[in-house]
């Protein structure tokens, strides 16, 4: 066997991860089964239909009063805009009042991207879409193409994962030469050129003006926003950035009305959500359900606590949300504003959870890590400020920690927030701040007595 | 010296952006270096600083900010074992501290054989398939048991490129 054929051998198959009957009314990861990515699968699956819906050549008589067939640009708009769809990608900023934003008036280049920079630790939702269904990403992204006049668009493919990019790049060429791409677009007058670009290790790359940047050819430090994309994006032009989920929801909105996605969720949180659960459960994997499912739900369905453990805390939506204690998740449904209102953000939708033999100090040990490594550096309070997180708790855990360790933590903590260009400053802030919010007793003890309060798993 | 092949391959991705901004390719460009030579070199740099019309130190900041460029060569088979919070509750530490027992070294290193570079990395992207690894910048490798990674480790030593490399 040659290198290729031995790693070949441990590919993931997504059997574990996504393909299973554990979804609950899917729309994205419905139907798959990790042969059926390509386009005629796809249409099979009534793929495309979206598309041709709105360009008028699904055989749809023309509207009697206009007498043009086919949806018009703030028809689309309009429509995402009830379906009340928010973006997947962390910040929950409604989908159709950002494409509103877009000066579609504007003469000259406009550009839209799809953020795939998938890095936000527990997130593996994006992956799963781009590998085992392309295509729904590129006819949504050709629907917002459409309804916002924009004729170039990029995939931003995390660095990583580059086998989904070469599936990505294969899946364009499917549609190019299907005539779902390029120019004239089903015979219509539209036209949209779509390519996929990869990352290469760098997880500040997600944050959406960075990824300009490295979509540029430079090193990828955020700029200061506003001006925001939709003003000032890729070079210099006006930009409509969202992520690999938001694109892939739009297809089904469009097919089925925007009634209909926010009624599969719940007020001001259309649609299904797709939640990567990691950590320890029976399952982890991806799951997509409605928005405004109870927590309780995802976790029986993720198997539960692992080996029958008690469950201590869960990290709802990424590493960069604050960290919620069991009895607060518990009584959680999974969406935007149940989240927000118990004290953190459903985020990327990255469950990590974590049973009653976790140290919570080990654990922050790890996340505040990533963020020293990961910050750009551009902004001090954030190059110099993760460190000095770092370095206090890795302290506390070394058993060195001192009693006023609690409050210098707190304080840097409090001196990075807010004052930095990107939001990874707040990212690395926040979890330190819900860490010694909700487990303060395990950070004073392990001061105290130089070893974890808590009896870890053999 | 970049080849006819290698240009070939950069001509592929200079074409998906606006002909006046070919700089855009860099990162492609260099990675397509990196599978073709394991590393970026300064020459590489050089060259394809030439060829995007950019300043060879514009390059260079590129390569040096992302996480994945070798700047000096590593080993034939770079591995890189994800140990970030939803891998480490995995047992993706464990995974590392294996591979450094099985190798005999420590994260960072290279065996004296120049067959495998270890390193430790932050979230690749596919935690739930943890304890999971990226070999060559280019392979994931999941649900990475003890044993597979013997078998792994095994593998890699019996193919023609291993032997290639002594
Ligand atoms: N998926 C992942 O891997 C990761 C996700 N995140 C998430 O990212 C979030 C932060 O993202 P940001 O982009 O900094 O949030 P943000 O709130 O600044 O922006 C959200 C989106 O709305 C747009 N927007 C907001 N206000 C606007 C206005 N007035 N005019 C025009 N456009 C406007 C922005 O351009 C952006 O696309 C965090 O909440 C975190 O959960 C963070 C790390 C990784
Ligand atoms: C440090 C940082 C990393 C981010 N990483 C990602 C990412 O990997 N994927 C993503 O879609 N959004 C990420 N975001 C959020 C983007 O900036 C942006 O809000 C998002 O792509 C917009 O798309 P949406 O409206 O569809 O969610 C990140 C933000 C920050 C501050
Ligand atoms: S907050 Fe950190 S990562 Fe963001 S721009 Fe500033 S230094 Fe860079
Ligand atoms: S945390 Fe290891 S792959 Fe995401």
């Amino acid at each position: 066997m040659n290198a290729n054929q031995v790693l070949n051998q441990f590919l993931a198959t997504g059997v574990q991860t996504c393909f299973h009957d554990r979804h609950i009314s899917p729309q994205i990861y419905a139907g798959l089964n990790g042969s059926n990515w390509s386009l005629k699968d796809y249409e099979a699956r009534g793929g495309y239909q979206a598309l041709r819906k709105i360009l008028g050549k699904d055989g749809s008589s023309p509207d009697p009063e206009t007498g043009v067939a086919g949806m018009t640009q703030d028809q689309v708009i309009a429509t995402v805009k009830e379906s009340a769809l928010r973006g997947r990608g962390g910040a929950g900023f409604p989908s159709g009042l950002k494409w509103s934003f877009m000066p579609r008036q504007f003469p000259g280049q406009k550009y839209l991207v799809c953020n795939s920079d998938e890095g936000e630790p527990g997130t593996c939702k994006d992956r799963d879409i781009l590998m085992y269904n392309p295509h729904i990403v590129i006819e949504g992204m050709a629907i917002a193409a459409f309804a916002m006049g924009i004729n170039v668009g990029y995939n931003y493919i995390h660095g990583e994962i580059f086998q989904v990019y070469e599936r990505f790049e294969a899946a364009l060429e499917e549609a190019r030469a299907a005539g779902y791409l390029g120019n004239n677009i089903l015979g219509s007058d539209y036209s949209f050129q779509l390519h996929a670009h990869h990352g290469f290790g760098a997880y500040i790359c997600g944050e959406e003006t960075a990824l300009l940047e490295s979509l540029e050819g430079k090193k990828g430090q955020p700029r200061f926003k506003p001006p925001f994309p939709a003003s000032y994006g890729l070079y210099g032009k006006p930009t409509t950035i969202n992520n690999t989920e938001t694109f892939a929801a739009v297809p089904w909105i469009i097919r089925n009305g925007g009634q209909a996605y926010l009624e599969c969720g719940k007020p001001n949180n259309g649609g299904t959500k797709i939640f990567s659960v990691s950590g320890d459960v029976e399952r982890p994997g991806n799951y997509e359900i409605p928005l405004g499912t109870p927590f309780a739900t995802l976790l029986e369905l993720a198997g539960g606590v692992r080996k029958g453990r008690t469950l201590k805390a869960v990290i709802p939506g990424g590493s960069s949300s604050p960290v919620l204690p069991a009895h607060i998740m518990m009584e959680c449904t999974m969406d935007y504003d149940s989240i927000a209102k118990a004290g953190s953000m459903l985020g990327s939708g990255a469950l990590i959870v974590m049973d009653d033999t976790r140290c919570m100090v080990e654990s922050l040990k790890r996340l505040s890590y990533f963020y020293m490594h990961e910050s750009c550096g551009q902004c001090t309070p954030c190059r110099e400020g993760t460190g000095w997180l770092f370095r206090l708790v890795e302290r506390i855990h070394g058993g060195q920690g001192k009693a006023a360790d609690m409050a210098v933590l707190d304080n840097v903590a409090e001196s990075i927030m807010g004052r930095t260009i990107c939001a990874l400053g707040d990212a690395a802030a926040m979890p330190v701040r819900a860490m010694i919010k909700h487990f303060r007793p395990e950070f004073e003890h392990y001061i105290e007595h130089k070893t974890s309060l808590v009896k870890t798993a053999a | 010296m970049i080849s006819e092949a290698t240009r070939a391959r950069f001509d592929r991705e200079v074409a998906k952006y606006p002909p006046e901004q070919a700089q855009s390719a860099v990162m492609a460009c260099l990675s397509i270096v990196q599978q073709e030579q394991g590393f970026v070199s300064t020459d590489a740099e050089r060259e394809i600083a030439e060829y995007l019309g950019m300043a060879p130190m514009a390059v260079h900041e590129v390569t040096t900010f992302y996480n994945m460029y070798n700047q000096r060569p590593v080993g034939k088979f770079k591995l890189n074992v994800c140990t970030n919070l939803p891998c480490q509750l995995r047992d993706g530490q464990k995974a590392l501290h294996y591979l450094e027992g099985k190798l005999g070294v420590h994260m960072g290193e290279t065996t004296a054989d120049g067959l495998f570079t270890l390193q430790q990395s932050e979230c690749l992207g596919a935690c739930a398939d943890a304890p999971v690894m990226l070999v060559n910048d280019r392979h994931m490798c999941s649900f990475m048991s003890n044993d597979k990674l013997d078998q792994l480790i095994e593998g890699l030593k019996a193919t023609p490129e291993a032997k290639d490399s002594k």
